[in-house]
């Protein structure tokens, strides 16, 4: 089969040895950062896209790919022994790890995640291994206009449908929008709000926005609330080997998350969020003991911790197959291969196979390295857990001035910095959502182009984005998206 | 009305004020010479009229207590000492990286950012500081090559 043949190839790839030490990179780097809390995905690749100058396409997202998977894992270590979550994914891991924990049975919880982190990530490889090239074929179909609604439902649906507010999420985007709008526009040579700042003429850098959001605003957030009192560390009493109970208690709850996470993963939509909240909703139905919910069912760690890695795989289907990130993670990503000068879409798998495939088959890969690098040498982990804040948090800053001077030297992109880092500080306290930022932004131009090309092949005509079936399709489900809260609000009001 | 509303209010305000902001210099991208079906000013002004209307509705929200500004529970005061130095470390920073290099200025930037979550052992600070600011340094100006701009220490290194 074509599919095996390339998946073949991309083994060849991933296996030279300059490519395998990315990966283990990777994955290392990708769990270190998992275990701190504060330090996410995102911001670590952020951190590292000035590499794309110097190594090759293939190895940096090999590298990429590594800290995503890696932090998935690390993140659940973090939420079992510390019940505070490294990453918002990683929140349902913690109800019952960490009751699990304080039972003394944290080896058996560490066991399941990773185990079932495994288990989920090469099912979701599979999946993408298997959908992507599916989704190409079904994508070259589209035009401008269908990929322009497509956009739109994926604006609507990671900024309006997850978090807590829909219009807080909008303001996220629509900011987001506007600061990829910033410099010259590439079809017509016009500056657009440049304030008279040459700087500012090439655009506004991601790693700026990203390190602003994350690393400066974050650091302000925490510091302003004290929030950084670090729980204690729970001791890992029992044996890493689950017992029979244990295994046979998990392995359902492996695949079923599984199955709930890929899929929606690769919707769309993605975020790791709801499939981990819907697998522990699942699990505690279906649980023979759902009275130990709440106190450290084995299920209620096993199932979100398999869908929160397996969506992770999904999340690189829109990602690879459409140019389409639904996570601030994947939006960095794709801003790397833009500075490449690749062009992410259908036609990626076709023109980068070396770098698509041998990406696939480095997450094969990668998760062997994370089941061995996270069961046994768990305890290694936790001792990052012992840095105290304080030095923590200088660090974390220091490492945001590198990422910015690094990339001009100049004080004009640290000023931008920390006053991003000051509206990421208000965002947190506020409560706006700061992923669709960074997804507007790299997703923004690319919409305008998008637009711009269907209007100049239908000649002006907006209606064309209506007429089109499969253009209307999609922005039929983008309305729905926004529209059904409030419609089945009124229907149960209207009803009582 | 609520704690906490008054700031929220002023969010909004914010936000409506960037889509004006947005929405004058739009005004300001000249037209353009060059054939374009959809020219430069289309997506800057959907974002503009977005960004006020979506700050109108969150001002309703906010003056009518309806947002709640805290994510997690009750609000805790903010700790301005430690706002104060951070702040100071940061303008530091950008005021003073390009003058003394960025090993030294690094080196104050983690000492305030220290100070800010509560550690009281500045001497050890800084000393951390500038072992980590200088590992720093070698690690991505000597072996990753990235330019970290020149410095009093850095000429040395």
């Amino acid at each position: 089969m074509d599919t095996l043949a390339q998946l073949a190839n991309g083994f060849g790839v991933a296996l030279t040895p300059m490519n395998l030490v990315w990966s283990f990179t990777g994955v290392v780097l990708g769990t270190a950062i998992g275990v701190l809390p504060g330090l996410g995905p995102a911001l670590t690749i952020a951190l590292l896209l000035p590499i794309t100058y110097k190594v090759d396409a293939t190895g940096v997202f090999i590298l990429f790919a590594g800290i995503y998977y890696g932090a998935m894992y690390g993140g659940s270590t973090t939420s079992i022994l510390l019940n505070t979550p490294g990453e918002s994914a990683s929140i349902i891991t913690s109800l019952e790890g960490n009751k699990m924990a304080r039972r003394g049975r944290g080896g058996a919880a560490l066991a399941t995640a990773a185990i079932g982190s495994f288990v989920a990530g090469t099912v979701g490889t599979l999946g993408l291994t298997f959908v992507a090239p599916i989704v190409v074929d079904f994508a070259l179909k589209f035009g401008p206009a269908e990929y322009f609604s497509l956009m739109i439902l994926a604006f609507v649906t990671v900024s309006a449908v997850l978090g807590n507010s829909a219009i807080r999420g909008l303001t996220s985007l629509f900011f987001g929008i506007w600061l990829g709008l910033i410099g010259i526009d590439l079809q017509t040579g016009q500056a657009r709000f440049t304030f008279g700042i040459l700087e500012l003429l090439d655009g506004v850098n991601v790693i700026v926005v990203a390190v602003g959001l994350f690393a400066v605003g974050e650091t302000l957030y925490l510091a302003a609330r004290h929030r950084y009192g670090r729980d204690e560390i729970l001791p890992v009493k029992d044996s890493l080997w689950m017992t029979r109970e244990d295994w046979a208690r998990s392995w359902k709850a492996w695949f079923r998350g599984a199955a709930i996470g890929f899929p929606i993963g690769a919707m769309p939509a993605g975020g790791a969020e709801v499939p981990t909240f819907l697998s522990y909703y699942v699990e505690k139905k279906l649980s023979k003991k759902p009275e130990e919910f709440g106190h450290g069912a084995i299920e209620g760690v096993a199932g979100p911790e398999a869908a929160n890695n397996a969506s992770a795989a999904g999340v690189l289907v829109p990602m690879l197959t459409l140019g389409l990130p639904t996570s601030a993670t994947a939006a960095i990503m794709l801003s790397a291969l833009q500075s490449y000068g690749i062009n992410p879409g259908p036609q990626l798998l076709m023109t980068q196979a070396n770098l698509v495939w041998g990406l696939i088959a480095s997450l094969y890969i990668g998760n062997v390295m994370l089941l061995v690098l996270n069961l046994p040498l768990v305890g290694l982990w936790v001792k990052i857990l012992a840095i105290p804040a304080p030095l923590l948090y200088g660090g974390i800053l220091v490492f945001a001035t590198i990422g910015t001077y690094g990339i001009s030297q100049s004080p004009i992109d640290l000023i931008l910095l920390y006053a991003i880092g000051g509206i990421g500080f208000l965002m947190r306290k506020y409560d706006f959502p700061t992923a669709p930022v960074i997804i507007g932004m790299i997703l923004g131009p690319l919409a305008e182009q998008e637009f711009r090309r269907a209007m100049t092949i239908a000649q002006g005509d907006v209606t064309v984005l209506v007429t089109r079936p499969l253009s209307l399709t999609l922005l039929v489900l983008a309305a729905l998206a926004v529209l059904s809260p409030y419609i089945y609000r009124w229907w149960t009001r209207a009803r009582s | 009305m609520r704690e906490g509303s008054a700031g929220a209010i002023a969010v909004a305000v914010g936000v409506v004020t960037v889509g004006i902001v947005v929405g004058w210099q739009t005004t300001l991208i000249p037209m353009t010479p060059a054939y374009a079906k959809v020219g430069p000013k289309v997506f800057p002004t959907m974002v503009s009229a977005s960004l006020i209307l979506l700050g109108l509705t969150l001002l309703w929200q906010a003056w009518a207590g309806r947002w709640r500004a805290e994510a997690e529970g009750e609000a805790s005061p903010t700790d301005w000492r430690a706002l104060g130095w951070l702040g100071f470390g940061l303008v530091f920073n950008v005021a003073l990286i390009g003058l003394l290099g960025f090993i030294l200025a690094s080196t104050v930037l983690f000492a305030s950012v220290a100070r800010a979550f509560g550690s009281r052992k500045t001497a050890r600070d800084l000393a951390i500081a500038f072992v980590f600011a200088m590992v720093c340094y070698l690690g991505f100006a000597r072996v990753l090559g990235i330019n970290m701009g020149a410095g009093l220490l850095e000429s040395f290194l």
